[in-house]
């Protein structure tokens, strides 16, 4: 199976722009995910919701939803443009935002999993000892949460790379620039005679999503046995 | 110097109203039922739980004082607490666990090199929590608490998790420490062999409010205290080896103001022990028999009599001129003396009744 340097641009683009959305993503998913599990205020339902909408929603409402709020004329995106000259739609970064959105709720509930798993016990002991509300979270709460987050986030990264609905809508298809590799086998389809190449790009995206699996699976494992459990 | 707490909190079920004062330094006791309060206190003293009201003292330095709304959070409070369960830090080894709070207290008086001495844990250091055996996970958790340089220390039924031989395993670095720190240290137990063997006050705490407190000896030998219930009631008496006579094979101890023969112990002249005689061991006599196996003749008076309904006995309390001790005989025997409060009394003692507990090494 050799593939031509296009379908390898596919291919790199796909890991950037999945990477990109990861990093972006999951300091955003802990965050919410520590406001969820620790503090009881007023419009947690409703932050709650928002967060695992795109869950639910057809991906192409939650792409045409980034289009009016981040577009040109949105509300968020013309004061991007206008400010700092950012445009995000038909962007590898808006691609990447497309995919952020939707991976965060997956993030969200496997952070808070297993921050409600933590022992709270083990925060007390830390206030005892003389450690302040961040002191406690960046060096017992993360720690302990740390097969969660990053179980969250390899799981989130895998489902990046073979994100459509959002991505097409919000971000286009221009290869090179946000054509992902499921763009990428849409658009081999679409063409007589390209059913090859999409078998070819097909099997490197189950080879991805699989490593993907199997890496969080071990990972996880693995963490688990370095804090004891 | 003096710790002193008073604490109001309204619970569903249980409504707590305690106060009590001891002097600092040494070990003050909370003893009582579970769901007493006792662990309430230690919550409010740590700041981990806010009562309705409360004011707690340490030396001079106010901790909370509700009513002048003052209420330190616990991470400034520098007390220490030792939990039940532990709670060392699964993802750092055992070095970094007792560091944890030392890199976060000022430079205080408390080195990490005697605690790890003390407490006999040179060889976890580089250890994960969860390999360790219940017994090293608590001395680490006790060194941890102490190395935050705490001006209290809360121990929370430190041993309460562990079966009995980690308990004994446990108890000599439990007295070492007591000896080796001047700090003031609250220990909740519903143990009496605790009791006996680290307190140096007692608190007596029962649903919700303080049944008596004072220092242990006086404690131990009061008939209207809970403790007297009990079918182990005795006296506990502060004493100090004097002489062994290696001829007789006794050793011969002074303490509450009478002098006690026991059997030989292994300890140096001039240490101090603990011992505890069981009311139930203590014979009472207007006269002193002649031609008796046993070596101990105390005499000392009547303080109370105090009928025990329940065992169809009475509990006798006898002053001695530094504490008491107490006896358990049935009422016939009180009418045959004519023993009433204030007569003389002789208490009649074996000497293997007597129950050392563990010396305080020199």
């Amino acid at each position: 199976m050799v593939l031509s340097a296009e379908e390898w641009e596919a291919v790199r683009l796909t890991l950037e722009v999945a990477a990109r959305a990861v990093s972006f993503g999951l300091p955003v998913a802990v965050l919410t995910a520590w406001l969820l599990t620790r503090y009881r205020f007023l419009g947690r339902p409703l932050l709650s919701a928002l967060i695992h909408l795109p869950l639910v929603l057809p991906p192409v409402v939650t792409g045409w939803l980034l289009l009016i709020i981040f577009g040109i004329r949105g509300p968020v995106g013309s004061m991007l443009y206008d400010w700092f000259g950012i445009r995000l739609v038909f962007t590898t970064a808006g691609a990447s935002l497309a995919c952020a959105v939707m991976t965060v709720p997956v993030m969200v509930r496997a952070v808070r999993l297993s921050l409600e798993a933590a022992d709270l016990g083990l925060e007390q002991a830390a206030r005892t000892l003389g450690a302040g509300a961040l002191d406690r979270l960046l060096n017992v709460t993360l720690p302990l949460a740390s097969p969660g987050i990053l179980v969250g986030g390899i799981v989130a990264y895998a489902t990046c790379l073979g994100e459509f609905g959002a991505v097409i809508t919000f971000a286009a298809n221009i290869p090179g620039e946000t054509q992902t590799l499921p763009l990428a086998i849409y658009t081999a389809l679409q063409v007589p005679g390209g059913e090859s190449k999409a078998a070819e790009l097909s099997m490197v995206s189950l080879t991805l999503a699989l490593v993907g699996l199997l890496l969080s699976e071990w990972v996880g494992k693995r963490l688990n046995t370095m804090l004891g459990r | 110097m003096s710790l002193s707490v008073l604490l109001r909190h309204q619970f569903p079920s249980v409504h707590l109203d305690l106060a009590f004062e001891v002097p600092t330094p040494g070990v003050a006791v909370l003893f009582g039922p579970s769901g007493a309060g006792k662990s309430t206190v230690i919550n409010a003293a740590a700041g981990l739980l806010r009562p309705d009201e409360c004011r707690i003292e340490v030396d001079g330095t106010l901790l909370a004082d509700t009513k002048a709304g003052i209420w330190l959070p616990p991470e400034r409070r520098r007390v220490g607490l030792v939990f039940q369960d532990s709670r060392l830090f699964p993802h750092m080894s055992v070095a970094t666990n007792l560091r944890f709070g030392m890199r976060r207290a000022p430079r205080g008086p408390v080195r990490f090199d005697e605690v790890v001495e003390l407490l006999g844990i040179e060889a976890l250091l580089g250890r994960r929590p969860h390999t360790l055996s219940g017994g090293e996970r608590q001395r680490v958790a006790i060194g941890r608490a102490l190395l935050a340089q705490p001006h209290l220390l809360l121990m929370d039924e430190p041993l309460a998790s562990l079966d009995a031989a980690r308990k004994a395993e446990i108890m000599p670095y439990l007295t070492r420490l007591k000896t080796a720190l001047k700090l003031p240290i609250v220990y909740v137990t519903h143990s009496l062999d605790e009791v006996s063997q680290l307190a140096d006050s007692l608190v007596l705490i029962e649903t919700g409010h303080v049944a008596g407190s004072g220092a242990l000896s006086e404690m131990a030998a009061r008939t209207d205290l809970p403790l007297a219930q009990r079918d182990d009631a005795g006296a506990l008496l502060l004493c100090c080896v004097v002489e062994h006579d290696a001829g007789r094979q006794l050793t011969r101890l002074e303490g509450g103001g009478a002098t006690f023969w026991v059997p030989l112990l292994d300890m140096p002249l001039g240490v101090e022990c603990r011992i505890r005689i069981p009311a139930r061991e203590v014979i009472l006599a207007g006269k002193p028999p002649d031609a008796i196996s046993l070596h101990n003749i105390v005499p000392g008076k009547v303080r109370r009599i105090a009928a025990d309904v329940m065992r169809r006995s009475v509990l006798v309390e006898i002053a001695l001129p530094a504490g008491g001790l107490l006896s358990r005989v049935t009422p016939d025997a009180i009418a045959r003396l004519g023993l009433s409060q204030g007569s003389p009394v002789l208490a009649l003692i074996k000497s293997t009744s007597i129950e050392v507990l563990g010396g305080q090494a020199r």
